[in-house]
């Protein structure tokens, strides 16, 4: 059962269409992953990622569709063909670790090799060199409740790639660790996918974590994919109102007429270059500039609005804003305080064109609703 | 038979009990004592106690309710079990008007106590035989049948009237058997035979007879050195004096003897 | 989960004040009282026992043969008997806990009846099952010549159907309030179905199982109704503790009663205090 090294060249290690019919809920995600790929499964609550992984992982089985791991059907149910858990060449970590109390760490991470026929002695030694691998050579006599979270979650990787599986699955793998402890470990965790040879597919909503890890993002919303990208073009061009928001954008559609985007009958949007057709218009919230009267002078884009709310940003003020649009800008401290700013004020905004993005709405990908933020 | 065990049982913890919080000895009459109008020609009423031996079980319930009978307004309880459960009930302070006991042995140990009204009286006589199922499945034909591979026998524990006496017809034989179980009373031991859980045990005649539907008796010479005597006495903290002695005296009557006798026990 | 945190969450008692104020302190007045009569309860028959002993010639009781031998064979069926109860309780719990099916209920229910019926009732219907004339007591007799009762397999039967539903019911709590997500992270690890029950699920509810052994075997050691209604009462063979208590109340032998009753009392109270706390209470 452990995986021999797949060959990059070859068909990719995971191959799969997962559908999973849930009453009102559908699942329909088809994934590839190449060895040594890591593909990070982003969606808001309710998307269905835990679903994907747990199908993949053999707790769950498909409605249609199929999955293969390194050439193995290991579920098609058109075919009645259906591999639980135990004989797959899989690894998760879970988000609660699920060490077993009963073992110390030691014997955690060597419960895999165990299973796959290793004798006692020889298991010991691979998990205790795993241990060390993953810095926690001394705390291989401790029990799961003596050590920290970041100690765990590092068992429980260790535990994971012990049996070198040929998928590895993390569901949310830092979301029970404190900010400090997880901007460590997310370094390390880099690390250790970086070597791990397989593929590994990442369910996180914490788009830093995306960013940090992994090669390809896949976003699901609904049980359907809406993006899939790697990180600078999914930042570049969001497609939905969760991706703008997990990447902080504005983003706005509607119908491109040459420099002018046509967002509703009362309102365009003047952007930088040219172009026809159904398109999505994205600016940062930096790039919103907020005035107390109508500004003359040369930006394109201005619009009288209201304020609706004020947070507190980073260093900066995050501002609400209704009007035409709704629209979030970053306004600096000094800035906010010149301005004097209260919810209820009116005030004027003004993009400039230049600091716009346009891009061509696909209609191949199913769209989602342009949500305000 | 499994009510007997609960009936001794309940009725032995909370004697017990009792007897932990009063002391040796002492009775704590109930309060169902009527005073007593003069001596026993006039009908008698109230509750009338008896403690009496589980082998008395038939018989007299029957005198029970002739007593009732023949004394409206009169009540008779009873409670059978193993004389020396009863005896040591008694002795603890068990509310009871009269004793009627297996064995000479049991009756003195309530009346070495002071327990006992007047000396006693011994009314009947009583004899082992074997009970076997009916149709005697294993030929047994006498005590010595009951050493043969493969027959299990049932006999009362030493202590209690009917294993004293199996013991001293045993002697007499110069039999010596293995039993499979020692029950508590002469009824438990019956049980057994009637369950067909063993294929004899040594009982009293009257037991044999009162359960004819399924047992035979099967008689044996050596019963004879093992005859048990039943004496009967008036308690001396009896709550109910006069019924107790009326129904004393209506055991020892014409009419109580005919019950007796019917029932197998031969005369004193 | 293994959440460690970082988060001390209960308020620290006062650990300066003097112990017998900090008692004060955690305990409220409307538990104490009843608490306190609860005990008393309890406790005070077994100090009657030890009070009314014949402590005089209580040495040579002791040592009298007959007395070694019921509390040998008490000791013997008790633990035979719990050893049966688990190898055929504990699967029958993961039964009850893990598998939907028909009918779960009347089953669980059912497990329970031994507890709620009396005892020698208990040994009426085992007598039944595995008398001599019994439903399948019948049939061993034509074919193996042996029959159950007046044996001491026939104490451990007794013993053991009267204990089990103990067993059962502490072990299917258990394996209710485990958590099976463990379970599917060992099917990850490559376990199969019984080597997750083996080592992951069993020693997770281990606590739960030894509770219920404790409380089987001690259920066991007491039974009384059962065994001399279905197995009879014959020394060193049938005649356990409980029995031989019996037998010697009912031949007046108050004061031997006490003895073998202050036997049992300070042999079981010596055991079970003996085990781990640990293994008592639940995890």
């Amino acid at each position: 059962m452990i995986a021999v090294r797949p060959d990059p060249a070859s068909d990719p290690v995971v191959d799969a269409h997962l559908v999973i019919d849930r009453g009102a809920f559908r699942l329909d995600l088809p994934l590839h992953i190449e060895a040594g790929e890591v593909v990070a499964l982003l969606g808001p609550n309710g998307a269905g990622k835990t679903t994907a992984l747990r199908a993949l992982a053999g707790l769950q089985p498909l409605t249609a569709g199929h999955i293969t791991l390194a050439g193995r059907h290991v579920d098609q149910p058109d075919r009645r063909l259906w591999t639980p858990a135990e004989r797959r060449s899989i690894g998760v970590v879970f988000q609660d670790y699920l060490l077993f109390p009963h073992l110390t760490a030691l014997d955690n991470v060597a419960f895999g090799l165990r299973r796959h026929g290793i004798d006692r002695r020889a298991a010991r030694i691979r998990a205790a060199d795993w241990l060390t691998r993953v810095g926690l050579a001394e705390q291989a006599r401790a029990r799961p409740r003596q050590l920290s979270g970041g100690q765990a979650q590092r068992v429980a990787l260790a535990r994971a790639l012990a049996v070198s599986p040929v998928l590895l699955l993390l569901d949310e793998p830092l979301a029970a660790l404190d900010a400090r402890t997880r901007l460590d470990t997310r370094a390390e965790l880099h690390r250790h996918l970086t070597d791990h040879p397989g593929a590994t597919l990442l369910v996180t909503h914490d788009p830093l974590d995306a960013l940090v890890l992994a090669d390809r993002l896949l976003i699901i919303e609904d049980g359907q994919v809406v993006q899939n990208g790697d990180a600078a073009t999914i930042t570049a061009q969001p497609r939905t109102d969760y991706v703008a928001r997990l990447v902080g954008l504005n983003l706005y559609r509607g119908t491109a007429e040459g420099r002018t985007v046509r967002v509703s009958d009362q309102f365009a949007l003047t952007i930088a270059d040219a172009m026809r057709g159904d398109a999505f218009v994205a600016f940062p919230p930096s790039a919103v500039a907020l005035h107390p009267h109508q500004p003359d002078g040369s930006p394109r884009n201005t619009w009288p609005a209201v304020i609706t709310g004020l947070q507190r940003h980073g260093d900066n003020l995050r501002v609400q804003l209704d009007g035409p649009i709704v629209v979030a800008a970053d306004i600096t401290p000094a800035a906010a305080a010149q301005l004097q700013l209260t919810p209820g004020q009116p005030v004027w905004v003004a993009v400039k064109a230049a600091e716009t993005r346009a891009y061509p709405a696909d209609s191949r990908l199913p769209t989602a609703d342009v949500k305000d933020i | 038979m499994g009510s007997r065990f609960v009936r001794t049982a309940v009725a032995g913890l909370t004697v017990l009990a009792m007897g932990g919080l009063v002391g040796c000895g002492k009775s704590m009459g109930t309060a169902d004592s009527a005073p007593s109008p003069g001596p026993s020609s006039s009908a008698v009423t109230g509750t009338v106690t008896v403690f009496a031996a589980a082998s008395l079980t038939e018989s007299f319930t029957q005198i029970g309710k002739d007593f009732e009978a023949a004394n409206s307004g009169s009540t008779v309880k009873f409670n059978f079990a193993g004389s020396p459960a009863l005896a040591t009930q008694i002795n603890q302070g068990a509310p009871a008007d009269v004793f009627a006991s297996a064995s000479p042995k049991n009756m003195q140990a309530v009346t070495d106590a002071g327990n006992g009204d007047g000396s006693p009286t011994t009314f009947v006589k009583n004899q082992l035989v074997i009970a076997v199922p009916k149709g005697n499945p294993k030929g047994i034909k006498g005590l010595a049948d009951l050493t043969k591979a493969g027959v299990k026998v049932a006999l009362c524990a030493e202590q209690v009237p009917c294993g004293a006496a199996a013991s001293r017809a045993l002697a007499a034989a110069t039999v010596k058997i293995t039993p499979v179980t020692l029950e508590q009373d002469v009824k438990a031991a019956l049980s057994k035979v009637k369950l067909g859980e063993v294929d004899a045990a040594l009982v009293y005649r009257t037991d044999a007879m009162a359960a004819s539907t399924d047992v035979e008796g099967v008689e044996f010479p050596e019963s004879s050195s093992a005859i048990n005597e039943y004496p009967i006495v008036v308690l001396t903290n009896a709550p109910n004096k006069a019924g107790a002695q009326a129904f004393v005296a209506y055991v020892l009557s014409d009419r109580g003897k005919a019950v007796l006798n019917a029932a197998g026990f031969q005369a004193p | 989960m293994t959440g460690i945190g970082d988060h001390e969450a209960a308020e620290r008692p006062n650990l300066a004040a003097p112990p017998r104020r900090r008692l004060a302190q955690r305990v409220p007045v409307g538990l104490l009282v009843p608490a306190a009569l609860g005990l008393l309860f309890l406790v005070l028959p077994l100090a009657g026992l030890v009070i009314r002993a014949p402590w005089t010639t209580l040495p040579e009781r002791l040592t009298e043969p007959a007395t070694l031998t019921a509390l040998g064979l008490s000791l013997q069926t008790a633990t035979i008997a719990t050893v049966v109860c688990l190898l055929l309780g504990v699967p029958l719990a993961w039964l009850l806990a893990r598998v939907e099916f028909r009918g779960r209920r009347v089953i669980r229910a059912l497990v329970t009846v031994p507890l709620v019926l009396p005892p020698v009732v208990c040994g009426v219907a085992l007598l039944l099952v595995f008398g001599r004339k019994g439903l399948l007591g019948a049939w061993l007799d034509a074919t193996f010549g042996f029959t159950l009762p007046f044996t001491t397999t026939g104490v451990i039967v007794a013993e053991a159907f009267v204990a089990m539903p103990f067993l059962v019911i502490a072990v299917e709590g258990a394996l209710r309030g485990a958590d099976a997500r463990y379970e599917e992270a060992a099917a990850t690890l490559g376990a199969s179905r019984w080597t997750t029950f083996t080592h992951v699920t069993l020693p997770l509810v281990a606590p739960g199982v030894a509770a219920g052994a404790v409380l089987c075997w001690a259920r066991a050691l007491g039974e009384f109704g059962a065994t001399i209604t279905f197995a009879g009462n014959y020394p060193g063979i049938t005649q356990t503790m409980p029995l031989a208590v019996y037998q010697t109340i009912e031949s007046g032998d108050l004061d031997g009663a006490v003895v073998l009753s202050l036997i049992l009392l300070t042999v079981s109270v010596t055991i079970l205090a003996a085990l781990h706390d640990r293994w008592i209470t639940s995890a």
